[in-house]
């Protein structure tokens, strides 16, 4: 039984994290580690945002953990004054699991890069989204593996010429967004490193969220990979190549407008909003799974267009609230008598 | 010498009896023997058994691979194995009778259900005649008894379908054998009754089977003798029987509560660990929650990420998933958390034997991960002992926060013995304390998470949720004190023997020589479940009048501090092991002790005779 199943009002993400009412800012969050990312990386975007960001929740600091795995995205944690782990490639996931599951006074956050989350670790955070274990995970992705320097990733596109691909890589990329739908995420949003305001907004709908929530950061490897989402920054192709997400509003993008989504067979199509009737244009509804997975497909690795923004917002019991569930009912029901349980039902005596 | 024909029953008294039920895997042999057993252990005896089985499901009816068996010692005295030899062999099949009556010895009983010996299925396991028209079978005492036929009958008027009456034939033999050994009845069944209690008409059918046996040993006349062993001995106190991995879940769930902390397993199904999954999952209330998960991996890294957040971490599998597992147990090795990880032991490599038993991870536990990465090891040297063997593992675990092996195999993971159950005040005390102040020695008021305790080693377990102590931990290099990551040469140096030095300095208790005369030259080690055939063997060397002195090893890593002198004492040392040499490997790297190495890889346990024999000329081979 859920609150869900109740229809008792939903818990957010942030139940059960301590709170404080002493002001925070966001050198707070700043560790005393000097930062080691290349000059230009788009990490430090994300990481500035993020420390920006959580004063707004306030949480105790002390309750807050970030757990990465490996690559230029894993050091995160070492820059933020939380707990943290910097754990091995891939296994995020796994270990933040264990961590939510003993911890339900904690707001655990992941940090991975798409090398290390959908490449070593693919089956754990396609496993941790099933779940719906009570996780945000920040997926940088920057289509490249950096801190080996350089080889193509799940992200890159077919036929990239790689230091590992010098004839071409052959690999067809994941798309992060239809991947983590496909594995049942509960929730699923994607923000570009440049857009400040964009990013806190998926971060703290992320942070609300009682469940798994996958937030694609595009970010950018200026050693590497450079200027792989320029198409998205300059402010003439931006305009008509990012589909900004907002729920209950119309899909509609362009400097004024001009462009919007609507029904097409199974999936969805831009069209010019002035060739459309108003009632044609797609509304976004993050409770509708269908709607998710179609918007994901509208994003091309072209980058011809780009959702942004939350594509599915969804309330199922997470694992861990359930897992806790578990171990309350069975203490209510039993007392905890070792020496009745090392007893068991068949014993003999031994008398001298 | 077969004795179909009888006047009246003879009983006589036995000190010790060998039965194995052998039949199809869909026979319920595991079920019978299971049964027997716990007669044996209501009557009082001492017992030990020894479960047998493919690691196919079912594998096809009647054939060699499907055969399974369940072996059982019982005794009125305190024994030590299952028993090398069955003294009485219950086939049920044709396939169960050719893959077990080499081990029958001559004059033994053998009590085959007749119905399944059809030309088909003779043919399938290739017998070209039937064993039992021919003579092949004289040098036992044979008794034929048509199983199913009389089982079917005794059931007839229940109403059950044939099929499913004949399938209580085993239930029958159980009541054979109960009537043979004269063993308590209620138990079995009560146990019948309320396995069954939502199908009452399988359990009345079970129950009626079991009594038809009974009363075919009680009318029929061919048998001549009964038999009686009567109760052991043993140390005064509440028993209960016990496999090894139950008694490791038992011990996890004790080590919960006597260090306070809640349990989390994080782990995957394999065999034969996942008992110890299925019974922590029963014990919630316990505060153990169990994390069945995508992989061996994710399993390790949920254990690992609970210990981080102060429960104790536990992780269970087997060789193979230990493979899985090394890159884990080096980043607990590296950010020093405790978490205890569980490896039952099967045949290797690869896939390997998953049913059967080996010793041969030993080295894998110790060596088997990238850079200087040194774990304790501890190794439960019986089926009850796994519970004692867990509480250890959890201490040192807790005490030096590190990841502990904990080396148990198939033998002792599904055999069983009597336990005698231990008052839950006299468990160790594993109580914890988390840091809660920072502990800068520079005056700066910072929190060093690899500031160590000057005696044990470790460093503080400060976890998430701790006001003022935040820090990062990871698998990159440590600097001393602070924690933070550092490439220093010096410091790498520095901190690669500082781990080493814990875990070398893991409080173990001195070995116990056994050795009655005092007077032995020879000196046998071991570990792990050989403990049981190792002490048989020695016992029966000493009958002869030989002397030979036993260690067993229960600490792997590190070792005992008197073990140097005490192997130092003696002429020869013999390391018997079901693997290629790996202890003995350990022990001539570590001491310069010329140990000789007995080994076996068979996926069974070592027979007490086979070692005597070794022993034995071993210590007859001593210069005068």
């Amino acid at each position: 039984m859920t609150a869900i199943d109740l229809g008792l009002p939903e818990l957010g993400g942030l139940a059960g994290v301590p709170t404080t009412d002493d002001p925070q800012k966001a050198k707070d969050y700043k560790s005393d580690q000097e930062v080691r990312w290349c000059p230009g990386c788009g990490d430090y975007v994300v990481l500035n945002a993020v420390q920006s960001f959580l004063p707004s929740l306030g949480l105790k600091r002390e309750n807050i953990v970030f757990v990465s795995g490996i690559g230029c995205s894993s050091r995160f944690p070492y820059y933020m004054n939380t707990y943290g782990m910097h754990s091995i490639h891939g296994r995020a996931p796994a270990i933040a699991t264990g961590l939510a599951v003993a911890r339900p006074d904690l707001s655990v956050w992941v940090v991975t890069g798409d090398g290390d989350a959908l490449s070593i670790g693919g089956n754990h955070l396609i496993h941790t989204l099933r779940r719906n274990v009570n996780l945000k995970i920040l997926l940088f992705n920057n289509r490249i593996y950096g801190l080996t320097k350089g080889q193509y990733s799940p992200t890159s596109e077919a036929g990239k010429v790689t230091k590992s691909t010098p004839a071409g890589s052959l690999d067809h990329p994941f798309n992060p967004v239809s991947l983590a739908l496909g594995a049942e995420a509960s929730f699923v949003g994607r923000a570009i490193d440049s857009d400040r305001k964009g990013l806190t907004d998926v971060l703290r709908q992320a942070a609300e969220h009682r469940g798994s929530a996958l937030v694609e950061i595009y970010q950018n490897c200026p050693i590497f990979n450079d200027g792989a989402f320029d198409v998205l920054k300059e402010a003439d192709e931006a305009e008509k190549r990012i589909i900004p997400l907002v729920d209950g509003k119309p899909i509609t993008f362009g400097a004024s407008g001009e462009f919007a989504v609507v029904r097409e067979g199974f999936g969805l199509r831009v069209a010019p909003t002035s060739e459309v009737s108003a009632s044609d244009v797609v509304v976004h509804d993050a409770s509708d799974e269908h709607l998710a997975f179609a918007l994901s497909r509208l994003s091309t690795q072209d980058l011809s267009h780009t959702v942004t923004g939350v594509f599915r917002k969804a309330s199922r019991p997470t694992y861990d609230d359930s897992a806790r569930a578990q171990v309350e009912e069975a203490k209510a029901a039993k007392q905890a008598d070792l020496a009745s349980l090392l007893h068991g039902r068949d014993t003999w005596t031994v008398v001298g | 010498m077969s004795t179909d024909v009888g006047s009246g029953t003879e009983v006589r008294k036995l000190d010790r009896v060998v039965i194995r039920f052998a039949g199809d895997s869909g026979d319920g042999m595991q079920l019978t023997g299971d049964r027997f057993t716990s007669e044996a252990a209501a009557f009082g005896n001492d017992l030990a058994t020894q479960p047998n089985f493919p690691a196919e499901i079912r594998a096809p009816q009647g054939t060699l691979p499907g055969v399974s068996s369940f072996q059982l010692h019982f005794a009125d005295y305190d024994i030590l194995t299952p028993g090398d030899r069955p003294d009485v062999l219950v086939a049920m099949n044709p396939a169960a009778l050719k893959a077990n009556i080499g081990d029958l010895p001559q004059g033994g009983i053998l009590i085959v259900n007749t119905d399944e010996f059809s030309k088909r299925n003779l043919t399938k396991v290739g017998y070209a005649g039937n064993p039992l028209e021919d003579d092949s079978l004289a040098a036992f005492q044979v008794h034929r008894v048509a199983m199913a036929t009389l089982t079917i009958g005794a059931l007839e008027a229940t109403g059950l379908g044939k099929k499913d009456a004949e399938r209580a034939k085993n239930m029958f033999a159980l009541g054979l054998l109960s009537w043979m050994y004269h063993r308590p009845v209620e138990g079995t069944e009560r146990f019948l009754r309320e396995k069954f209690a939502r199908k009452p008409e399988i359990a009345e059918a079970n129950v009626l089977a079991f009594r038809a046996g009974w009363n075919y040993g009680e009318t029929t006349e061919s048998f001549a003798v009964t038999y009686e062993v009567a109760p052991a001995k043993l140390a005064v106190g509440t028993y209960r029987q016990i496999t090894g991995n139950t008694a490791l879940a038992y011990g996890i769930v004790a080590a919960g509560q006597r260090s306070g902390l809640p349990v989390v397993l994080g782990t995957y199904p394999i065999t034969p660990a996942s008992d110890v999954l299925h019974e922590l999952s029963k014990h919630k209330n316990f505060d153990v929650t169990t994390l069945q998960a995508e992989d061996e991996i994710a399993g390790i890294g949920a254990a690992l990420g609970a210990s981080y957040g102060g429960a104790l971490g536990v992780t269970s599998t087997s060789g193979p998933g230990v493979a899985l597992k090394s890159e884990t147990i080096g980043l607990a090795v590296m950010t020093e958390l405790p978490l205890v990880v569980i490896d039952v032991q099967r045949g290797g490599p690869s896939t390997g034997l998953p049913t059967k038993t080996e010793q041969a991870d030993l080295l894998q536990a110790m060596f088997g991960r990238n850079g200087e990465s040194p774990v304790p090891i501890v190794a439960p040297q019986s089926p009850s002992d796994c519970f004692a063997a867990a509480l250890d593992a959890v201490r040192i675990a807790l005490t030096y926060r590190t990841p502990v092996l904990l080396l148990s195999d198939g033998a002792i993971a599904n055999g069983s013995e009597p336990w005698l159950i231990p008052d839950v005040e006299d468990l160790p005390d594993l109580s914890v304390t988390f840091a809660t102040e920072p502990n800068a020695t520079d005056g700066s008021g910072e929190f060093w998470p690899y500031l160590r305790d000057q005696e044990t080693l470790a460093r503080p377990w400060a976890v998430p949720g701790t006001p003022g102590l935040q820090h990062r931990i990871g698998g990159l290099e440590k600097a001393e004190d602070t924690g933070n990551i550092s490439y220093d040469p010096v410091n790498h140096d520095r901190m690669v023997r500082l781990r080493q030095a814990k875990v070398e300095g893991v409080e173990v208790p001195d070995v116990e020589v056994d050795d009655p005369s005092g007077r032995a030259r020879v000196l046998v080690v071991g570990w792990g479940s050989s403990y049981g055939p190792i002490g048989a063997a020695a016992r029966r060397v000493r009958k002869d009048g030989l002397q030979v002195a036993h260690v067993h090893l229960r600490h792997l890593n590190p070792f005992p501090r008197n073990l140097g002198d005490v192997l130092s004492r003696y002429e020869r040392v013999i390391v018997p092991e079901m693997n290629l040499g790996q202890l003995a490997l350990l022990l001539r790297a570590r001491y310069l002790v010329d140990a000789i190495s007995h080994t076996k890889v068979q996926g069974l346990p070592f027979k007490a005779e086979e070692l005597q024999n070794v022993l034995t000329d071993v210590v007859k081979g001593l210069p005068a």
